[in-house]
C-alpha cells in the first residue's frame, strides 16, 4: 500500500553518536520522487553518516525512516538494494583486483544455463554499459589500475545499472575533470527524468548549484535548511554552512587569475625529458618558493608523472635532477631521504585506517623523531600542533583514523608533511573532498610553504585546485606537456581550452 | 597484550562496538580459559605443576618458530619454509660436529662455536634467498617459501644422506636439553626470544614499520618506508627463529635427521592465527601469539590426559583451528565495521 502524495524518502528526528561524538542530532529530511537533492556541510557535518543510514551500512540510530510513507529500518546493506537503494560511497568500494566488468555487475553478474558466470555476456553487458554512460575503458583490466577518476565514473555506473530508485552519490565528482562531470551531469539528469531520485553530496558549490533541484544544508550534525536551487545561490550556502563573513569564497576562480611566476628563483627540481607510464618527454622546472601548478583532464598524465616524481614509479627515460645533481629514485623511500614529499590522490593509499591519527602523522617522519625506540610521547605531542593548526575534527590525536570524516582525513594526510619541511612537496589533488573553508585553510598552508622556500608542485584535474593555489601552470595533454602560462594573467576558460 | 591496536586507543564506540573491536583478542584468550577449566575437571593429573611445566616445555621449540612467523603474517606475508628451515639448520649445526664412529655422515667437524656460528649462517643465508626472491624478483612468499620448503628439505636429505646424526655442539646441547634447576634451558631460551620479538614489534621503529606495512603497505609505499627492506627483514627474520628453534630442537630431540619437524609448521602457524593475529595484516602481536601458543598446547597436552581416541585428537585439533580461523577472519571484518 504505497501513498501517492507521501515523499520517495522521509526520515524523522535521525540521531546517531559513535561513543562520545554525536554525529547527527534530530534530523528531518525528505528526498521526493524524481528530484536531484544536493547536500552541502563542512567535513565531518554528518552528510556521508545521513547517508549511510539510508544505505543501511549503519543500522543502529534513533528515528525513523519511511520509504514511500511505509516504515522502512534496514538490516544491512543489502536490505536497503533490496528496497532500491544504491550508494556510491566517498571512498570507493571497488575491488581493485577485478576487472572494471566485474565491479560493474558485481552482485549480478549473468550467469548461464550450468549456474556459472556467463562472461561473454558480463563482458558484452559492461561493454553497452560502458558506452551508454560514455566511458572508455576495456572491460577486461584490473579496475586497480585505472586513474581515480574512471574508477569512480565506472563505480557510478554500477548502481545507476542497479535500477535503484534512490541513488546516493557522496562526492561523486571528487576526482573528475570538467568534461566527465558534464557527461554524469547528462546522465543524472537522464536519470531523474525517468523518475528516479538521486542525493548528491559535494564540496563544488558551483556543481551543486547547476545539477539540483533542491540544496540542503548540514552543520554539526544538524539539518540547517532545506530550499529549492532557484530561490539561492553560492553566498547562501556558504553563510549556512560556515557562518556569514566570508564573501571572498564566494568570488570563485570565474575572471582573470594573477600569476605569481618566480623566474629568476633557484630551480630545486628538474627534470628533463623524463618519459613514464603515463607521460612522455616531460621537461619541467620546479623552482624554490614558487607553486608550480600541473593541470590536465582525466588521464592526461599529471598523476602519473607525480608518482615517478616521488620515486614511485621508475623512468622509462629521462632525468631528474635535485639542486642540480642528478638524482635517481629507486624508490620512495630514496625520494623521501632526499626531500621530497608527496601526497596521492586516493586517502585509501595514504592513510592507515586501523591506526590511531597520531601514528599516521609521524610515520613519514619516525626516522627523525627515533632512532631504535620509537617515542609515541613525541609523536603524539607532534600530531596534536598538526591537529589543532589545521583544525582536523575531532580534535584527537587518539582516535582511529578510519572514523574520521572524509576531508578531515584528507587534512590529516596533509599534516604528514608538515613537520620536518621537505624540499620539494608533490600534492595531487590536495583539496579532494575539503570543504570551502579548509580549502581556503590548504592555500594558506600552501602559501606558508612556498613563503618557506619550498618548491611546491600542485597536480590537479579540477581547474580551481590549480589557479587557487598556483603561480605558474603547466597544461598536460596524452601524457605530454602542450602549454605553459607563466607571468600575466591566467582564466579558467583558456585553462580549459588547454587542455 | 598487543600494543598495535586497542591498548593505546581509548574506547572510541559504545561498549558492544568496543567488544567488537577487541573480539581478536578476547576470543583466543576465553578460549584458553575454557580449555584450562575443562581438562581441569576431566582429569585430576592435567592442572599439576609438573604438567604446567611440561606444556611450557612442549611448546618451546614451537614458540620460537612462531615468533619469526608472526613478524612474517604481521606484514600480511607467509612463511611456509618455517619448520623445513628448522630442520636443515638443526642438522647444518650437526653436520659441523664431530659424530660417533657409528654415524656414517661425511662431516666436516669444527669446533663448537664456528659449527654454531655457520649454522646460524646458514639460516641468514635461506632467509636471504627467500628475501630476494620475494621483493626483488616478486615471486609471492606463499610460492616462495613453498619452494624454499622443498629447498630446505633437499639440504637435509643431502647432508644426512638418510642417516641420523646425534652429537652437537655442547653450548645447544645444554640450552636443547638441559636445565637450570627445575626450569629446562629450552623454556628460558623461548621466553627470551618471544619478550624480544614483543619489545622489537612494539617499542622499536622496525616494529612499527612492520605494522605499518602489514597495515596497508600501499600507504607506507607513499609515506617513504622501504617497504621491500621491511619485507625482506622480517623473511630473514624468520629464517633465522626457525635456526634457532632447529639447533635447539636438534638437542631437545636428542637427534638430527629428516623429517624430524614436519609438524612444525602447522603448529606455528596455527599458534600465530589462533591468538588472533590478522592474516591480513597489521593487528596482532606476540601477546596474541603466547596465547595462540598456550591454547595450542594446552589442547595437545590436555588430550593426552583424558582418555580419547588418538584419530579423534587430530579431527579436534583440524577443527579448533578452523573455529581459529572463522573467528580471525569474522573479527576483521568487525573491525572494518567498527
Ligand atoms: N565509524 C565512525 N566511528 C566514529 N566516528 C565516526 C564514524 N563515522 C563518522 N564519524 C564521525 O561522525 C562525524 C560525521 O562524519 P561524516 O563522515 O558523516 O561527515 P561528512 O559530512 O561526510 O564530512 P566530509 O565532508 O568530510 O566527508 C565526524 O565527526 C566523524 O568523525
Ligand atoms: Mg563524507
Amino acid at each position: 500500500m504505497t501513498d501517492r502524495s507521501a515523499p520517495l524518502l522521509e526520515l524523522r528526528g535521525i540521531s546517531k553518536s559513535f561513543g562520545g561524538v554525536t554525529a547527527l542530532s534530530g534530523v528531518d529530511f525528505t528526498l521526493e520522487a524524481g528530484e536531484i537533492h544536493g547536500l552541502v556541510g563542512e567535513n565531518g557535518a554528518g552528510k556521508s553518516t545521513l547517508m549511510k543510514i539510508i544505505a543501511g551500512v549503519h543500522t543502529g540510530f534513533e528515528g525513523e525512516m519511511r520509504i514511500a510513507g511505509q516504515p522502512a529500518r534496514h538490516r544491512s546493506a543489502r536490505s536497503a538494494r533490496d528496497a532500491g537503494i544504491g550508494m556510491v560511497h566517498q571512498e570507493l568500494s571497488v575491488v581493485p583486483e577485478l576487472s572494471v566488468a566485474e565491479n560493474v555487475m558485481l552482485g549480478v553478474q549473468p550467469v548461464n544455463r550450468l549456474g556459472l558466470v556467463d562472461w561473454p555476456g558480463m563482458m558484452r553487458r559492461a561493454r553497452a554499459l560502458l558506452a551508454e554512460l560514455g566511458i572508455a575503458v576495456d572491460p577486461r583490466v584490473p579496475i586497480g589500475s585505472l586513474p581515480l577518476g574512471l574508477q569512480q565514473l565506472v563505480e557510478i555506473a554500477r548502481v545507476l545499472s542497479s535500477g535503484a530508485r534512490i541513488v546516493i552519490l557522496d562526492e561523486p565528482t571528487s576526482a573528475l575533470s570538467p568534461p566527465e562531470v558534464e557527461v554524469l551531469f547528462g546522465l543524472l539528469r537522464r536519470v531523474r527524468d525517468s523518475g528516479r531520485s538521486i542525493v548528491f553530496i559535494s564540496h563544488f558549490l558551483e556543481d551543486v548549484l547547476a545539477i539540483c533541484d533542491r540544496i540542503t544544508c548540514f552543520r554539526n550534525g544538524r539539518l540547517i535548511e532545506t530550499a529549492p536551487v532557484a530561490a539561492i545561490d553560492k553566498g547562501w550556502i556558504i553563510t549556512r554552512m560556515i557562518g556569514a563573513g566570508h564573501e571572498e569564497l564566494e568570488a570563485g576562480y570565474t575572471g582573470e587569475i594573477r600569476l605569481d611566476s618566480r623566474p629568476g628563483a633557484p630551480v630545486v627540481l628538474a627534470c628533463e625529458a623524463a618519459s613514464g607510464p603515463g607521460f612522455r618527454e616531460v621537461s619541467l622546472e620546479a623552482r624554490a618558493g614558487e607553486v608550480l601548478g600541473i593541470y590536465g583532464s582525466m588521464g592526461a598524465g599529471q598523476l602519473d608523472l607525480a608518482r615517478a616524481l616521488f620515486g614511485r614509479t621508475a623512468l622509462s627515460g629521462g632525468r631528474l635532477s635535485l639542486d642540480g645533481r642528478p638524482l635517481a629514485l629507486r624508490n620512495t623511500a630514496a625520494a623521501r631521504r632526499a626531500g621530497i614529499a608527496f601526497v596521492p590522490e586516493s586517502r585509501r593509499s595514504m592513510l592507515f585506517a586501523q591506526e590511531p591519527v597520531y601514528r599516521n602523522v609521524s610515520i613519514s617522519i619516525l626516522d627523525r623523531i627515533s632512532r631504535l625506540w620509537v617515542k609515541p610521547a613525541v609523536e603524539r605531542e607532534i600530531a596534536q600542533r598538526h591537529v589543532e593548526a589545521l583544525g582536523i575534527r575531532p580534535p584527537s590525536v587518539h582516535r582511529r583514523l578510519g572514523t574520521l570524516s572524509g576531508g578531515n582525513q584528507q587534512k590529516v594526510a596533509l599534516a604528514k608533511w608538515l613537520t620536518h619541511l621537505p624540499r620539494v612537496l608533490v600534492l595531487s589533488e590536495p583539496t579532494r573532498g575539503m570543504d570551502v573553508g579548509a580549502k581556503e585553510e590548504v592555500v594558506r598552508i600552501v602559501r606558508g610553504l612556498r613563503e618557506q622556500g619550498i618548491a611546491v608542485l600542485v597536480v590537479s584535474t579540477e581547474p580551481e585546485t590549480v589557479l587557487s593555489l598556483a603561480d605558474r601552470i603547466l597544461v598536460m595533454k596524452r601524457g605530454e606537456v602542450r602549454e605553459e602560462f607563466a607571468g600575466g594573467t591566467v582564466s579558467k576558460d583558456r585553462l580549459l581550452a588547454a587542455a | 597484550m598487543s600494543t598495535s591496536d586497542s591498548a593505546v586507543l581509548p574506547r572510541s564506540g559504545g561498549g558492544l562496538r568496543w567488544l567488537q573491536g577487541q573480539l581478536r583478542n578476547i576470543a583466543p584468550f576465553a578460549t584458553l580459559l575454557v580449555l584450562v577449566a575443562l581438562f581441569s575437571i576431566a582429569s585430576p593429573s592435567f592442572a599439576t605443576l609438573d604438567n604446567v611445566a611440561n606444556i611450557a616445555r612442549q611448546v618451546s621449540v614451537t614458540a620460537i618458530i612462531a615468533v619469526g612467523l608472526t613478524f612474517v603474517i604481521l606484514c600480511a606475508e607467509i612463511d611456509l619454509s618455517v619448520a623445513s628451515v628448522a630442520n636443515a639448520v638443526g642438522i647444518m649445526v650437526a653436520f659441523f660436529t664431530l659424530q660417533d664412529q657409528s654415524v656414517n655422515i661425511a662431516n666436516i667437524p669444527l669446533p663448537g662455536a664456528a659449527a654454531i656460528a655457520l649454522a646460524l649462517l646458514g639460516s641468514v643465508a635461506l632467509g636471504a634467498v627467500t628475501a630476494f626472491g620475494v621483493t626483488v624478483i616478486g615471486i609471492p612468499s606463499f610460492i616462495m617459501t613453498l619452494a624454499m620448503l622443498q629447498i630446505g628439505a633437499g639440504i637435509c636429505a643431502m647432508l644426512v644422506r638418510g642417516q641420523i646424526a646425534y652429537n652437537v655442539p655442547a653450548p645447544i646441547e645444554l640450552l636443547g636439553s638441559g636445565s637450570i634447576g627445575p626450569v629446562p634451558w629450552i623454556v628460558v631460551v623461548a621466553v627470551l626470544v618471544l619478550v624480544l620479538g614483543h619489545v622489537v614489534l612494539s617499542y622499536t621503529r622496525f616494529g612499527r614499520y612492520v605494522y605499518m606495512v602489514g597495515g596497508n603497505r600501499e600507504a607506507a609505499e607513499y609515506s617513504g618506508v622501504n617497504v621491500k627492506l621491511v619485507l625482506a627483514a622480517v623473511l630473514i627474520i624468520s629464517a633465522v627463529c626457525s635456526g634457532i628453534a632447529g639447533m635447539l630442537g636438534v638437542a631437545h630431540f636428542g637427534s638430527a635427521q629428516q623429517d624430524e619437524f614436519d609438524n612444525y609448521l602447522l603448529d606455528a602457524i596455527s599458534a600465530v592465527v589462533v591468538g588472533g593475529t590478522s592474516l591480513f595484516g597489521g593487528q596482532g602481536g606476540i601477546g596474541n601469539t603466547v596465547v595462540g601458543l598456550l591454547v595450542l598446547g594446552v589442547l595437545n597436552n590436555g588430550l593426552d590426559h583424558v582418555r580419547i581416541d588418538s584419530f579423534l585428537k587430530i579431527l579436534i585439533r583440524g577443527l579448533i583451528l578452523l573455529l581459529a580461523l572463522v573467528i580471525n577472519v569474522y573479527a576483521q571484518r568487525l573491525r572494518a565495521k567498527a
